[in-house]
């Protein structure tokens, strides 16, 4: 007889069920997209972080002092130690591998440039991955400048990792009057310029070359400086900045574990021999407070659409309760006792709810998917776990919005009420 | 005798009638308006509860949406200087550039003075010397991580890795530039993770007298928009002529790309919040006319045109639209304001330029889905409502 009435009055009230199922759909997909951009917008603005340039940086161990003003070098080119080229690809093998977005390796070279016999002039020529393809088993990984400082700007075209074409920076370009094709001398070498480098920094008054060039010129192949890496890290707290030597067990591992800076620099240091690596502080301790606020806000805003879409998921339940009074009236003068009435509106509530939160889940999945690719390029993937959860609330938030309807209809005398009086 | 004064009374009565079918009398219509609300005050106030979250609701998005860029920008301020000014061929800039600086900000920004020349130490080592104001440097980059600032005067800031081959042990050391030698103080360690760690930093003064040299570089954190800090550069580039006036890319686009990601995430948010929102008014005030059908038909029965039914449920409608929309403004605004206080360690301001998009909007939405059920009620007869059908 229950599962009849139920039946019955789906098939019966076809205009009002939809209304409410669409409320509840509607609802139930907000909350979906909400959810899942919420829970998502920390990854996606940590990657668009990455844009301001890498946030943490290996030097060798045993360094001397950095003797640099205004991209000029002036320590003596082969003073100090470097890192082994060959230990590159170690970066991409350590625990939060999956973090880290993109490295850079560097080679500073004071060199002495000529171009048609219009004067010489000493510059630095720094050797980089402009995108250089590292083979990690069977993947390979794409890293270099390119990515990691998308802010560097071409004119002529970017010079390919095996070539021995270099780079001007703009300034440098300007007093030497170069253009993109034109040939310069380097350190006795014919150089192409493959293009003219706009940065704003320090690179303007500087040249750029793939790695191997600077190395041919410094007569140390496989030597490099610094290695800028960039990794996906999670905003630094007290315990980040614990000393992991002063750690036990359980601890050092939860340390370990968690992507903080320090603790992909320490695995840094692990996998690079003779290494040394550090945050780069401007970077990395802004961009927590930024992701912290961004990550903040988007919570709060899911909250208020969590509550927006509660709210227009109760009223539609009460507009179709309030809607068949007469039917309550109608039950109990037939001797259905309260119980038995609330049972029924329940079952119907719970069956839309049910129905409507699928589709809207589906409906919110889509949503997010649209979100995530029109503004971030990527996907915004929606954990199954969130299913159940979702489908949770629904019923809840639909039991809640019927809750009140339901008492008021149930309390109702049945003589009133199908008298039709309020 | 009694003729002429039964005929009064009815005639007046005829005049009256005929007077109401043209116009319906306001005290009446008022009256209408305030018992409906007064008798189901249950019913009125979750309407208007409704509205008045909903309402809300919009606000504290519209609001945040119009202010979270501000509270951004301030966020992206602390990753330092977006704008440099150098001296042009690597020369000195003029004395007053600093000033002119300084005026050209009116407060919206800091800025920080460097000059720079390579010394030696005692054993020969070569190492950068940076004259600065550390105040300034203090507040322009707030990411250096310093273990004591230099207060009196000789006192230097050195980093970290100069530190350790310069004054291992903190303990006082000699640099030499052109024939002068200087005895400098450690006051504490800078550590940064970038070049910084190998200078040591002087105060200005100290810096000036024993080098000669005067600042080359200024570094510029300009608050605001993008428009706003290309119109500093300008204005910096016609004050200080002998300057080359430069954006730091790196900061700028990373700035942008991010804030512009915000943004329109956040509008996509905001969009599917006030959908959302008005999606709840609609079904609560769908539910509030039919509620009220019986009224609806007795009004009907008894003679109202078409037009003063309508105008009567959208008159009320329109009032629940309006003061749930005032009420919610007011939470809204509250709301938006903690929201600021509780994530951005500010307030958010009130943009009282949402009000009247929020109360259109309202009544709008209200409007609209009080004619929605009317529309479908119009074509009942009202002898089949008042039976209950």
């Amino acid at each position: 007889m229950f599962a009849r009435l139920v039946y019955e009055s789906f098939r019966r009230q076809k205009r009002r069920k939809v209304l409410a199922g669409v409320a509840i759909t509607l609802g139930v997909t907000v909350a979906t997209a909400m959810i899942a951009v919420a829970t998502d917008i920390g990854d996606k603005i940590n990657r668009e972080l990455r844009a301001i340039g890498a946030n943490l940086v290996i030097t060798p161990q045993e360094d001397s002092l950095d003797v640099e003003i205004g991209g000029v070098n002036l320590k003596p080119p082969s003073d100090g130690a470097f890192l082994n080229e060959a230990d590159l690809p170690k970066i991409k093998e350590i625990f939060w591998h999956n973090n880290v977005t993109g490295f850079a390796p560097v080679l500073p070279v004071t060199v002495s440039i000529e171009v048609n016999g219009r004067g010489r002039q000493d510059a630095t020529l720094v050797g980089t991955y402009f995108a250089k393809h590292i083979p990690l088993g069977k993947e390979e990984f794409v890293t270099g400048v390119r990515s990691t400082y998308p802010w560097w700007k071409i004119s002529g075209s970017w010079p390919a990792d095996d070539s021995r074409d270099v780079l001007v920076g703009e300034r440098l370009a300007a007093r030497m009057d170069l253009k993109p094709g034109e040939q310069l001398a380097v350190s006795d070498r014919q150089l192409r310029v493959s293009g003219i480098l706009s940065t704003g920094g320090v690179e303007d008054d500087q040249m750029v070359a793939s790695l191997a060039l600077a190395q041919e010129i410094l007569g140390k192949p496989g030597a490099v400086r610094r290695i800028y890496v960039s990794a996906l890290t999670k905003p630094e707290d007290a315990f980040a900045r614990r000393d992991p030597k002063s750690m036990s067990g359980a601890v050092y591992d939860r340390w370990y574990c968690s992507p903080y800076p320090q603790s992909i620099a320490f695995q840094l240091v692990e996998a690079i021999p003779h290494s040394h690596a550090e945050q780069i502080r401007q970077v990395s301790q802004n961009e927590g407070a930024v992701l912290s606020r961004i990550e903040g806000l988007f919570f709060l805003i899911t909250l208020a659409a969590l509550f927006a879409s509660a709210l227009a998921v109760s009223a539609a339940m009460a507009t179709a309760i309030f809607e068949r009074r007469a039917e309550v009236g109608l039950m109990k003068a037939l001797g259905a006792g309260q119980i038995a009435v609330a049972a029924v509106f329940f079952g119907e509530a719970t069956l839309l709810a049910l129905a409507s939160g699928l589709a809207g889940f589906a409906a919110g999945a889509v949503l997010a998917r649209q979100i995530g690719q029109s503004i971030f390029n990527s996907q915004i993937s929606i954990q199954p776990i969130l299913l159940p959860v979702i489908l949770g609330i629904a019923v809840i938030v639909t039991f809640a919005g019927s809750a009140v309807a339901i008492r008021r209809a149930v309390s109702l005398d049945p003589v009133f009420a199908l008298r039709g009086a309020q | 005798v009694s003729e002429p004064v039964s005929h009064a009374p009815s005639n007046v009565a005829r005049n009256v009638a005929a007077s109401r079918v043209q116009a319906p009398h306001p005290s009446m219509f008022l009256r209408m308006l305030v018992r409906a609300a007064i008798l189901r005050r249950g019913r009125a106030a979750s309407a208007l509860l409704a509205m008045v979250v909903a309402a809300a609701v919009t606000t504290t998005v519209l609001n945040l949406y119009v202010d979270v860029q501000a509270k951004l920008y301030r966020e992206f301020r602390d990753y330092g200087a977006n704008v440099i000014l150098v001296g042009r061929d690597h020369s000195s800039l003029p004395a007053d550039a600093l000033s002119h600086v300084d005026s050209t900000l009116a407060g919206h920004g800091v800025a920080a003075p460097f000059a720079m020349v390579v010394a030696r130490t005692t054993t020969g080592q070569p190492v950068v010397v940076v004259g600065t104001d550390f105040d300034r440097v203090r507040q322009l980059n707030r990411w250096w991580s310093v273990s004591n600032w230099p207060a009196a005067p000789q006192q230097a800031l050195v980093g970290v890795r100069a530190s350790s081959t310069v004054a291992p042990n903190s303990q006082p050391f000699d640099l030499a530039f052109q024939g002068r030698t200087l005895r400098i103080i450690p006051a504490g360690t800078v550590q940064t993770g970038a070049a910084e760690d190998s200078r040591i930093y002087l105060s200005l003064a100290d810096f000036a007298a024993w080098s000669g040299v005067e600042p080359s570089t200024i570094e510029v954190a300009a608050d605001g928009s993008p428009e706003k800090i290309s119109a500093v550069m300008n204005q910096l580039a016609q004050a200080i002529p002998a300057a080359d006036v430069r954006p730091v890319r790196q900061i700028v686009e990373g700035e942008a790309r991010v804030l512009g990601k915000t943004r329109s995430t956040l509008l996509a948010a905001t969009a599917l919040i006030v959908l959302t929102s008005a999606l709840c008014v609609l079904s609560t005030l769908m539910g509030w006319v039919s509620d009220r059908r019986r009224d609806f038909a007795i009004m009907k029965a008894l003679g109202a045109s078409g037009r003063l039914l309508n105008g009567f449920f959208a008159a009320e409608a329109a009032i629940l639209g309006a003061t749930g929309a005032l009420v919610g403004f007011i939470a809204g605004i509250g709301i938006a304001a903690w929201i600021g206080r509780v994530n951005f360690h500010a307030a958010v301001v009130p943009r009282f330029s949402v009000l009247p998009a929020v109360l259109a909007g309202s009544i709008v939405v209200t409007l609209l889905s009080a004619i929605l059920p009317i529309s479908l009620l119009r074509r009942v007869q009202p002898a089949a409502i008042l039976r209950g059908e």
